[in-house]
Formats: structure tokens, sequence, C-alpha cells
């Protein structure tokens, strides 16, 4: 106390100085980082956004490009099965994730450590190698699990394992196969903070295992919950990679403008329509940028200070 | 009664763990057999060496080394977007957590949206925007905008304004060091765990990343090593019948094809393994405090 004082008092001069200095402090720091973030987070969106709204020519069309591009006979079909795909994913997820999650968390042991680690494992595939590990279990040719593939889904090759309807399931998979072990960590983390008190306290008042995870866990992991089905939604609707590798393995049976993502690279890349591609990139972004702001006021995780 | 419901909560968890674990242990397996033998033997029968080897010489025949070639861009562009990301987000953390600056919140705000929104939501922004600057086709248009990772910013911004007592930089300041010097010789030597953080999530992201070096690269000696994957996808003719002359004469089938893939994740568990005990300490620790 006395030491902090006696500093006190020598600082006084720096003090001042320092607050002189308060409107700067800390920005040279920020500064290399400054521009990726103004070039590769809120130029590229500002850019769609005016080529959104505007022709080849730079001229101001309004909606025009959206209207366009909402009529394209390939646009409707592209947001269906990207909405279908996320449905099936977040409901896997919130049911399986959350339900894994609290039986690990119910009697922890040494078991449930490894469990842990063995869902986390296929989280190193993720990309390009994950579609790819996946074509060859959908493959009766080759599959471990052809018995399956056979007798339950009736696919005896490889087209009909991956035939239209089964896409968006297939895809969800996937992404589950890949996703999961890393929200079941974060998840089981969360379930960590809960106090042990607390689930003792329930345990003497005769709460059996259900009642303490339904009654007492699930409510107080809500927040982590909401943020893994908002970020999941989100990134859900962009679905890109998965699509365009089952195309490319299907010699084109499945379109290349089964996610509305490639409808937008199609797009640009195949008919040079940049300002349209834009519009429907622009669709895209809000998508993402409405669950992000979503994420931040509403879920409560990301409010350190303020 | 009891014992059943504990044993009927193992047969899930344990149902599970086959799902998560059976491909994996299939890709591992696959290359040691001919692309005969995967379709006629067990499964999960080991099958020799040899295989591995010839699986292997076949994939660095693949027009003349391009595997490797695809490796080492993606070490190229993932290691020095990786190699950025370090330099510029551990300072902006510290500086977001300590400054007082102006546009501090607004700064602390964008980065926090964007580090939430799905990174490939930007893919075609981003296209658009490298498209009329005339850079499609550079490496630098992987590179730079790779080395953008907000989330790595986050992470130092937290472990710096939770972990970091702000009298230790005060005392430091009134000692009469610099910002520079107290962030030299206080901050950073304390941000090894954020290091290993950001090391590995931003490693990652990059290498995985398939969209937007898949949108900006021209040619196929230039691709990461997740599009060349799928380039050799479309050379293998199980999947794609109309290779089918293609594939006899580069030799790409189901093993090799496997062996590639599980050959694409080698780093990505090296890198792993690095920064395990940070990650597991962040991820089970102070990482998830809400």
């Amino acid at each position: 106390m006395q030491a902090t004082r006696k500093r006190g008092l020598h600082a006084g001069g720096a003090q001042r100085k320092r607050d002189q200095g308060a409107a700067w402090r800390g920005l040279p720091f920020v500064l290399p980082y400054l521009p990726f973030l103004i070039l590769f987070g809120i130029l590229p969106a500002i850019y769609a956004l005016s080529l959104a709204f505007t022709t080849s020519k730079g001229k101001f069309i309004g909606l025009k490009n959206f209207t366009k591009t909402a009529n394209d006979y390939r646009f409707g079909p592209a947001f269906e099965h990207v909405f279908l795909y996320t449905s099936v994913w977040l409901i896997s997820l919130i049911v399986f994730v959350v339900g894994l999650a609290l039986m690990l968390h119910s009697r922890a042991s040494k078991a449930t450590s490894t469990f842990r680690f063995l869902y986390y494992i296929p989280g190193a595939l993720a990309g390009a190698a994950s579609v790819l590990v996946w074509l060859f279990m959908l493959d009766p040719a080759v599959s471990p699990a052809r018995f399956l593939l056979e007798h339950v889904f009736g696919s005896t090759l490889f087209v009909q394992a991956i035939a239209p309807g089964h896409l968006p399931f297939i895809f969800a998979m996937i992404a589950f196969w890949t996703g999961a072990g890393g929200w079941i960590v974060v998840l089981y983390g969360a379930l960590n903070t809960i106090p042990p008190d607390l689930e003792e306290a329930a345990r003497i008042d005769g709460a059996g295992a259900w009642t303490i995870a339904l009654r007492l866990k699930l409510p107080m992991i809500r927040k982590w919950i909401a943020y893994m089905g908002i970020l999941s939604f989100a990134t859900g609707t962009q679905l890109f990679v998965e699509p365009q590798l089952v195309n490319q393995a299907s010699l084109g049976f499945v379109p290349d403008t089964w996610s509305a993502n490639q409808l937008a690279y199609q797009l640009a890349f195949r008919y040079g329509k940049f300002n349209e591609a834009a519009a429907v990139s622009v669709d895209l972004l809000l998508i993402g940028l409405i669950a992000a702001v979503l994420i931040v006021t509403r879920t409560g995780l990301f409010r350190k200070e303020d | 009664m009891r014992l059943t419901s504990r044993s009927l909560r193992f047969v899930i968890l344990a149902l599970f763990a086959v799902f998560f674990v059976v491909p994996m242990i299939w890709l591992f397996l696959a290359p040691t057999k001919s692309d005969g033998a995967l379709v006629t033997s067990n499964p999960f029968a080991f099958g020799s060496f040899h295989h591995i080897a010839q699986a292997w010489d076949h994939i660095d025949a693949y027009s003349s080394h391009l595997y490797r070639r695809w490796i080492s861009n993606s070490l190229l562009y993932a290691g020095s977007a990786t190699a950025i990301v370090l330099a510029t987000a551990v300072p902006a953390g510290y500086g977001l957590a300590f400054g007082t600056f102006r546009g501090r919140k607004l700064v602390l705000t964008v980065t926090l949206i964007v580090m939430i929104m799905p990174a490939s939501a930007l893919v075609l922004p981003i296209f658009l925007e490298l498209n009329s600057l005339k850079l499609i086709g550079n490496v630098l248009s992987v590179i730079l905008p790779f080395a953008f990772y907000p989330f790595g910013v986050y992470i130092a911004y937290i472990y710096y304004s939770t972990s970091m007592p702000r009298d230790v930089l005060d005392a430091a300041r009134i000692d009469g060091c610099g910002e520079w010097v107290t962030f030299r010789h206080i901050a950073l030597p304390l941000a090894k765990p954020v290091i290993a953080l950001v090391l590995f999530f931003s490693f990652v992201a990059d290498w995985n990343n398939f969209f937007l070096p898949f949108a900006v690269l021209a040619k196929s000696t230039q691709y990461p090593i997740q599009v060349g994957l799928s380039d050799l996808l479309s050379s293998t003719p199980s999947f794609n019948p109309a290779a089918g002359g293609g594939g006899q004469s580069v030799n790409i089938f189901r093993p090799e094809l496997a062996l590639a893939t599980l050959l694409a994740i080698v780093p990505v568990l090296a890198v792993f393994m690095v920064s395990q005990r940070a990650l597991v300490r962040g991820l089970l620790g102070g990482g998830v405090k809400g």
C-alpha cells in the first residue's frame, strides 16, 4: 500500500504525459493488422455490395441483379439444398453433440477422455480430404459399411449412393464427422465450469443423472448451444467444397450449381457475370453477417468488458 | 436398472466412437492393398508395405512430382500466412487490450464480427476484389487473404485482457519503459500459450482451405494440396469413369488416392503435436470461460 502510494506520487508527471498520449496509446501495435482487416475484411464486402447494385459498366440499377439472380432457375434449388442440408446438420449437431457431451460429463473417467479424443480425431481432415474419405465410405465396392449401403439404403453402385436425394444428408454427415468432436470438447469444457456443489446439492435432493443433465446442466450451457447453432447455421449456408467434389466425382451427375456459393462461383467464372455473382454472394454475406451480429449481441458470450 | 442405463450410455458412446474412427482406420489400411484387393478383401485386412511404396511411386510420378509441389505450395501458403498472422495478431491483441486510442472499440467490433462470419462468405467478394486488381493467379492472392485472421487477434486480445494484470504494465511504464520495450520484454514473453493457439488454428485453417485457392489460382502447379486432391480425384477412374484411360496411364487408383489423402494431413498432425499442450489447456480451461 505504502509502496503504491509512493509510486503514485512519483508518477504524477508521467501520468499527465500519459493522458495526453491516451488518444493514441496502443495504436502502433494495431497498425500492422489494420491493412489486412481493411483489405480482406471490410473492402471485399463493400466492393461486392457496390458490384451487386450496378451493371458491368458501373451504372446503378438498384435491386435488378438481386431479382434477376433470384429468378434464375438454379437459384431456388440451390438455396433449398443448402437450407435442407443446414437443417439436417443443425439438428444432428444439437441432438447428438449436446447428448454426447452430457453423457460424457455425467460420469467422468479415463474412458470419457478417450472417447473425447476419438471423436476429435476426424477434425484433422476438414476440407477436401474429409470429402474424399466419405466418397470411399459411400462407394459400395470398397466401403467397410457395404452391408449398410446395400441392405439399408439399397445402393449397390456409387452413383446410387450419391443420388441427389441423399446429398443433403451425406454432406451433413461429413460435416458432423469432422466438426462434432470439436464442439463436444467445447461443450464439455463449458459443462466443467458448472460448480460441482450445485450438482452435489441436486443429488442430495434426490435428483437422478437424467434430471441433473436436463434440468441443471442443459440450461447452464444454453448460450454455448445457441452459439454453436447460429454459427453452424451461418457456416452451413456457405457450403462449397463438398458438392464441388461430388460434382467432380460424379461426372456432372450432380450439378455444379448445387449450392448457393457454387452458383455464385459459376456465375463469376463460367459466365463472367460478376455483378450477378456479387448479388448472390451479398445474399450469403448477409446471412453470415446477421448470424454474427446475433451471436455477439444475443448470446452474451463475447461481452468481455463492455 | 442402474446397471442397464450405465451400459446403455457406454454402448451409445462406443457406437459413435465407431462412426468417428472406422473411416480413419480404413484410410490407414487402404494404401496397403491393391485396387483389386480393396474390392475383394476384408475392408480391415492389412495388405503389405510393398503396396504403400508402390502407391507412393505412382503418386510421385503423377505429372512429374506434382504432388510434392502441392505439398510444398501448401507449406508455403499456410506457413508464410501464419507467420504474418503471428507478427500482426499478437501485437494487435495487445494493443486492443491495453490501448486507449480512438476507434479501438470499432476495430474490436469489426474484428469480432468478421471472425464469427463464416470465412467462405468472404471468398467470392475477395475474389471479385482481387480480380479488379488483376491479382488473380498470383500466389499473393492466397497468402495475403490467409494472413488476415481475426480469430488470432481475438485470442490474443482475450488472453491479454484476462490474464495479464494491468498493474504490471503500469509499473513497467512508470519505471520508464517505453511502449515497445514494455511489449517486447513483458507482454511478448507471456504470450507463449497464445502463440501456440494462434499457430495451430491459423495453420490448420489455411491448410484445409479449399475455396479461396480454388477460386483465385489458375495453374495446377500453384495449387495447394486440398485443391490438388480434387485434381487427383478427377483422375481416379473408379470415381470418374471418363478418366478411365487417363487413370490407367497415370496409375492413380483408390489406394493412391487414399495415400494422397493420408499424407495431406501429416502436417496438420505435426502442428497439432507441437501446440498440443497449449491447445488442451486453452480448449479445456481459459478458452471456454464465458
